[in-house]
């Protein structure tokens, strides 16, 4: 239990108060900590509330914390409510073809998938599957690139100008092209993923790659001469100097720019599939958009402090991942 | 008798915007198998490059370098270095660091039970056994530098070339890895050339001091014999009348014939009589 707790950092000191040890301090440290955020919060919604409130759109008053408090509600019971609509039609179909098979034991049941709405949470799941497919692909094309350009000054001559041009370049401007080549080139009869789903995935590639190449290239390219002797001392090949020496030094740059990059994906990701039209949290605030109804502001609201919080929690997992793969536990992570 | 490494008319030149820039130029040094030389000089007076040129890190402009027969083209393990700042890999605890030295050295030709042995072997000669499985964020400035020597040891090199070694040391630890150092050369016998400012350190550890003189076109001024008696005890020597006396000749060189213009004094000013002097040299 003891071990458990010291874990979880924040909350060693409500653990020290409770043993009564350095009860002042700890109290203090406790206010620091988790007071003074909480307090910033609470401002925060407090001006928020007044805001909204003197903000009247066509389609009502801007939500403020109270009606998306309500809308997330509602959002969780319509998933709830549309999983239980499922399951009953799963049963449904099940009970029947038993029906028809011992009617007819000649009878091949046919199964049927249920074609209800995607819930917010499909869309929440959707968008992350997409954002995770685009940010991997991005990062199996810029890790290696960025070693290769970060050992030759020549071919970072030669990729700079290249990159520092497509680094800026906004979604919105790929996606008309990503969509007709994808209509191009993705031909068959059976996608095993819809057309939108690879339209946004290498829409989000292609604006998440250069963090990482860039980053990438930066940490093996400023590896310390010394290093770089000893590799030439021992007469290290090529593999075994990109293995031994260039990877594990540049770890935490290629984690800067991987970070770069997944937050950059996330930003991506909801402006792609509001084009595309690929089911997940950016066609959701569209549909609600288009949609108009007086919820919807309140609804888009509540996507827009889901998008925050994954983008927040997705931040902190690349970093817990650093923790566990860097050598240099001393740097300073943030 | 046949040197194991000749140094014939070694110069180099650097390009820079403003043309080349000549750093050494007629380098001559004959050393012999088992001989500690020490190369000392004010510092940019250009012993580190003559140290790179002969590990392979510089290319020699003209001249060049034989080892065992052999010219000199590239770096390679029969010529280990100990870099100042112990150049191990921060992600590789001691143990490791010499294991890739040693897998890449002895692939193919030691079995992974004597390459362990020998890992194991060089660590302890450097008295490191007791901490080969920390990192080097783990361990002390001067036990760093012990697992650089273990390292370069550990390739089994022809030459092994300190460079400045034990340069960012504190006092009292310098002179413990001086004392490991003579142990080492004794046992092994190996031919190592050094490179320090510490005229004590190159009495102590020498058989031949080489002075160089200041750069630009820097080459060797003089090279003195050390004839004292090893093994060397740096007490006993303390008020040895030989021992002080080549300490006298060193500093001499060093402050008297080849007094390094003041660093104080405004750049410019410092530089342009030492580059007449030189151009004066050549013509």
């Amino acid at each position: 239990m003891n071990i458990a707790l010291s874990n979880i950092a924040w909350l060693e000191p409500f653990v020290k108060v409770a043993k009564g040890e350095n009860v002042a301090q700890n109290v203090q440290l406790i206010t620091k900590t988790i007071g003074i955020p909480l307090v910033g919060i609470l401002v925060f919604l407090m001006l928020w509330s007044a805001a909204a409130n003197s903000i009247d759109t066509s389609l009502g008053k801007f939500p403020g914390p109270a009606q998306v408090l309500e809308q997330s509600k509602n959002l969780l019971a319509e998933h709830f409510a549309e999983r239980e609509r499922a399951e009953a039609f799963y049963q449904r179909q099940e009970e029947r073809n038993a029906q028809r098979v011992k009617d007819d034991p000649t009878y091949v049941p046919k199964i049927r998938d249920y074609t209800g709405k995607n819930t917010y949470i499909d869309q929440i799941i959707t968008s992350l599957v997409t954002v995770l497919s685009g940010f991997l692909l991005a990062s199996i094309l810029a890790i290696p690139l960025g070693i290769v350009i970060g050992l030759s000054a020549n071919l970072h001559a030669a990729f700079n100008p290249v990159i520092q041009i497509f680094k800026p370049v906004s979604p919105l401007a790929w996606l008309p092209l990503v969509t007709m080549v994808v209509s191009a080139l993705y031909v068959t009869d059976d996608p095993v993923v819809p057309k939108s789903f690879i339209t946004s995935v290498v829409t989000v590639m292609l604006c998440c790659l250069w963090p990482t190449v860039i980053n990438t290239a930066f940490g093996v390219a400023t590896i310390p001469k010394d290093l770089v002797n000893v590799s030439q001392v021992l007469r290290l090949n090529w593999i075994t100097h990109v293995r031994k020496i260039a990877i594990p030094a540049s770890i935490p740059m290629v984690f800067t720019g991987l970070r770069l990059s997944l937050s950059i994906a996330w930003m991506v990701l909801i402006a792609a599939e509001m084009l595309a039209q690929n089911p997940g949290l950016g066609k959701f605030v569209w549909d609600e958009f288009q949609n108009g109804s007086s919820d919807s502001l309140g609804r888009i609201m509540v996507a827009i402090i889901t998008i925050g919080l994954i983008g927040f929690f997705l931040d902190r997992v690349m970093l817990r991942i650093q923790r566990s793969v860097s050598w240099d536990k001393s740097a300073t992570l943030r | 008798m046949n040197p194991l490494l000749e140094l014939t008319q070694v110069g180099i030149e650097f390009p820079t915007p403003k043309g080349p820039f000549c750093a050494l130029q007629n380098v001559n040094l004959k050393i012999a198998k088992g001989e500690f030389i020490s190369l000392i000089g004010h510092s940019g007076c250009g012993k580190s490059t003559v140290l790179n040129i002969v590990a392979g890190l510089y290319q020699a402009t003209t001249g060049g370098v034989v080892l065992e027969g052999k010219e000199v083209n590239e770096p390679g393990p029969e010529r280990a270095v100990v870099f100042q700042n112990h150049s191990l890999l921060p992600w590789l605890t001691a143990y490791q660091n010499v294991e890739l030295a040693v897998q890449q050295v002895f692939k193919g030709k030691k079995s992974k039970a004597e390459m362990k042995a020998w890992i194991e072997h060089n660590l302890n000669l450097v008295h490191m056994g007791h901490a080969m499985h920390n990192r080097p964020d783990e361990i002390s400035g001067g036990m760093k530098q012990r697992v650089g020597i273990a390292r370069a040891l550990s390739m089994e090199p022809s030459v092994l070339l300190l460079d400045e070694p034990f340069g960012a040391l504190d006092a009292l630890t310098r002179a413990h890895l001086q004392d490991s150092l003579m142990e080492i050369q004794k046992d092994l016998n190996s031919t190592v050339i050094m490179i320090t400012h510490d005229v004590d350190e190159a009495v102590l550890l020498s058989d031949r001091i080489v002075m160089m003189t200041n750069g630009p076109f820097a080459t060797v001024g003089e090279i003195l014999d050390i004839e004292l008696e090893r093994p060397r005890n740096r007490i006993q020597l303390a008020d040895d009348p030989t021992y002080n006396k080549y300490r006298q000749q060193v500093l001499s060189f060093l402050y008297e014939k080849q007094r390094k213009v003041d660093d104080s004094m405004p750049a410019e000013k410092a530089k342009e009589p030492e580059k007449e002097q030189a151009a004066e040299k050549v013509a």
